[in-house]
């Protein structure tokens, strides 16, 4: 069964090439079917895969060599094990639904755009899956930098508008500057053990110096930083909303972001190997998921308060995998799959009804109008939240109970950010659904619930988001009940093993811990409801705090300032001193010298015929000078020289 | 006669030539400028030609040296001939254009 692997990345591929060359020639309706139903197609694939695995274990499966040189080779291998088998599933499970989502929201295209937006979207899955099938890192690499090159394309779908295009940039640069550092350890990596596959690098990991293993997890985690947004280089994240909406859900949900995690879980026993690095990824995930929490708190825009809380539950996922527990980062990943899609698709479902409009300050009241996108959003910001029994509280517990093992520190901070989870996302639904209208009377006249391409992808994953959790019950409930820590523990023994067991804070206590959090969350989610429900439209500036946070913290203001201002004035000194004065300069003088002298030298030919005979007569008479008296010449030469 | 004479003679009517050619600008008249020219070279080799021949005739009455000067001067007449009728021709088609023999009409290429 695990033979038939290579089917899983084929079918987008397939539909990339379909609809891509097709684009021009086939129907909207036929599109779509193409470009959602190879995801189904590789779905059910996966699976399969996954029951296999779950019976058989894990295999590699060889396809062809890659790269083979003298002393190494490449193999291009699928892994097909635990880890990879749930990532499959999520990302083919919610693509899928996000491709049938995007058949309907995208359906106002032209027919031609219609087709690059389903052959991008099958690209991207399909580099997601070549990166988490791939049994190498060079396999991952390709994947890796397939999903930058999706993410560019797709956040600048819409290329007539230039800030878009802008967001897209910003988002390739910020990934290629993560992407070096993930090549950079790779190529530490070929040059300390001379392998990448996965198996060989694991097996002989106790061969690096503790230096080696701390730079290339350092270097690893540059990569993860630049893909799964983390600081410093999350600015791309939030601006990539440029894009539409269900490839807004795609990035954050089920590719793109959730590869850094990925690929850290993969790395587990390298990271375990290097606590400093470990110490780096728990600070560094721990300081995104406030900072980020603290901006979404004074966002207005749908789109951007998602986004800045993906930025923070990704940071959650840093820190669980920074503390040691892989399994909580892995399923807070697909608890977050599950909501963030949700989330996404809940508000493009209000854009769709708002006429593209994204300022929840001129929502309100969309509960009557909008009752399943209400219902299913609404569920998913109680998952978000981390209100018993949904989805986040089971992964978000598991990571902060983790984090207090490690240092209680963490966990109040921790639980800090959740606190603020809870109340923005509160504040988003809040404005959104309840209280008056606040649009124009226009707007409201065409408000209408979502066609049933776009609800059903909502309803499904409302299912998942509220029982994704039960997956995953601590310990504490119910002994062994932790369904997906026994399916991944093949992948995590190594790791464990070096840590030994991880050190459980008494039951008592954390039911305590657990009941207080949920109380707090509670409470936070009681003031922004009450503060919000009956909020008036006002145009007044912000002042003070709000202010900063409403305009990020400054952050892309002080990289502006810092790197990308002083890059363009070395640019524009390049282009206008060295590129115009110099090279150009250069060439032009040359061009302009023999002109000049082709000008002076015309002179000579005047069209008199008496200057010619003149001139002739001249050269004759020097001729006959020098051929006479060439020795005196010579001998003058000689002498002044 | 001594040889200066001949010399002396011969860069007179080459100089003649010289600035007939270089002053006036009636094309028969330069025309015949450069004849001169060409008879001033012509005469100079006819009596260099004769000074060394007479010389080499004193120690072998058969010797042709000094004869090739002599033949060169054929030659050039012949050349000379056929560059007056090939610039006569030019002239007079000139002449027929222009209704004017002035050389520095002769410029209509330039522009």
């Amino acid at each position: 069964m695990s033979k038939l692997v290579y089917l899983v990345p084929l079918f987008p591929l397939l539909g990339f090439l379909i609809n891509g060359l097709g684009r021009k020639s086939l129907s909207k309706s036929m599109i779509s079917l193409i470009g959602s139903g190879v995801i189904l197609a590789s779905f059910i694939v996966s699976g399969m895969l996954f029951f296999d695995v779950k019976a058989n274990g894990a295999s590699v499966i060889t396809l062809f060599d890659f790269i083979k040189a003298d002393g190494f080779q490449i193999p291009f291998a699928f892994q097909v094990d635990q880890l990879s088998s749930i990532f499959l599933l999520i990302i083919t499970g919610v693509g899928f639904l996000i491709h049938l989502y995007s058949s309907a929201y995208m359906h106002d295209e032209e027919p031609q755009h219609y087709g690059r937006y389903f052959a991008y979207l099958n690209l991207f899955v399909f580099s997601m899956l070549l990166l988490v099938l791939g049994a190498n890192y060079v396999i991952m690499f390709i994947g890796w930098e397939g999903v930058g090159l999706c993410s560019y394309l797709l956040i600048g779908f819409w290329f007539k508008n230039n800030d878009y295009n802008y967001a897209a940039k910003k988002a390739f640069i910020m990934n290629r500057i993560g992407d070096l550092g993930f090549l950079l350890a790779v190529f530490w990596l070929l040059f300390r053990l001379g392998t990448v596959s996965y198996g060989d690098v694991f097996a002989n990991v106790s061969k690096l110096s503790s230096f080696d293993i701390t730079g290339i997890t350092l270097l690893l985690f540059v990569g993860a930083m630049g893909k799964s947004a983390q600081i410093p280089l999350y600015t791309w994240l939030p601006d990539a909303m440029a894009g539409p909406t269900p490839v807004s859900a795609l990035i954050h949900a089920a590719t793109m972001v959730t590869a850094g995690i990925y690929m850290i879980a993969r790395s587990n026993i390298l990271y375990t190997m290097a606590p400093a690095t470990q110490t780096v990824v728990a600070v560094i995930g721990l300081s995104t998921a406030i900072l980020a929490a603290t901006i979404a708190l004074q966002q207005n825009d749908i789109k951007k308060v998602l986004a800045y809380s993906t930025v923070s539950q990704l940071g959650y996922m840093f820190l669980g995998l920074g503390v040691g527990a892989y399994t909580g980062a892995v399923f807070h990943v697909m608890t977050h799959a599950f909501f963030k899609a949700l989330l996404f698709l809940g508000a493009g479902s209000v854009i769709h009804a708002m006429h593209h409009e994204q300022d929840i300050r001129k929502m309100g009241g969309l509960k009557k109008y909008l009752p399943i996108t209400h219902i299913t959003f609404l569920l998913a910001c109680l998952a978000i939240a981390g209100i018993p029994p949904f989805s986040g509280f089971f992964s978000k517990d598991e990571i902060l109970t983790a984090a207090f093992g490690k240092n209680p520190l963490y966990y109040i901070i921790g639980v800090g950010g959740a606190l603020m989870t809870a109340f923005y996302m509160f504040r988003l639904y809040t404005l959104t659904f309840l209280g008056n209208f606040r649009g124009t009377h226009e707007q409201e006249h065409h408000l209408h619930e979502s066609p049933w391409q776009m609800t059903f992808p909502l309803i499904i994953l409302a299912i998942l988001s509220v029982f994704g959790g039960f997956l995953g019950i601590p310990e504490v409930f119910a002994k062994d009940a932790h369904s997906l820590e026994h399916f991944l523990s093949p992948i995590f023994a190594g790791s464990e093993k070096i840590t030994g067991e991880h050190s459980h804070p008494a039951a008592s206590q954390e039911y305590i811990m657990m009941g207080v959090s949920t109380i707090l969350i509670a409470i936070m989610i009681g003031i922004a409801i009450s503060r919000y429900k009956k909020y008036q439209l006002n145009t007044d500036e912000n002042t003070g705090l709000s202010k900063v946070l409403e305009h990020k913290w400054y952050v892309d203001e002080l990289y502006d300032a810092v790197i990308v201002n002083p890059l363009n004035a070395i640019a524009g000194f390049c282009k206008n001193i060295i590129e115009k004065s110099g090279i150009d300069g250069l060439v032009n003088g040359v061009g302009r010298l023999v002109g000049y002298g082709s000008r002076q030298l015309r002179l000579l030919q005047s069209g008199q015929v008496g200057n010619y005979i003149l001139i002739m007569v001249l050269a004759m008479v020097v001729f006959v000078l020098v051929w006479f008296n060439d020795n005196a010449i010579m001998n003058f030469l000689n002498k002044i020289l | 006669m001594p040889i200066q004479y001949y010399i002396y003679l011969c860069l007179t009517l080459f100089s003649i030539g010289i600035i007939g050619v270089l002053t006036r600008r009636n094309a028969i008249i330069v025309f015949m400028c450069v004849e001169l020219m060409l008879n001033a070279v012509n005469l100079l080799l006819v009596a260099f030609s004769k000074m060394h021949h007479g010389v080499a005739l004193g120690s072998s009455p058969t010797t042709m040296v000094g004869i090739e000067g002599q033949i060169f001067v054929f030659f050039i007449m012949v050349v000379a001939a056929a560059e007056v009728s090939v610039g006569l021709a030019i002239i007079v088609m000139m002449y027929r254009n222009t209704h004017s023999v002035d050389i520095n009409f002769l410029n209509r290429l330039k522009n």
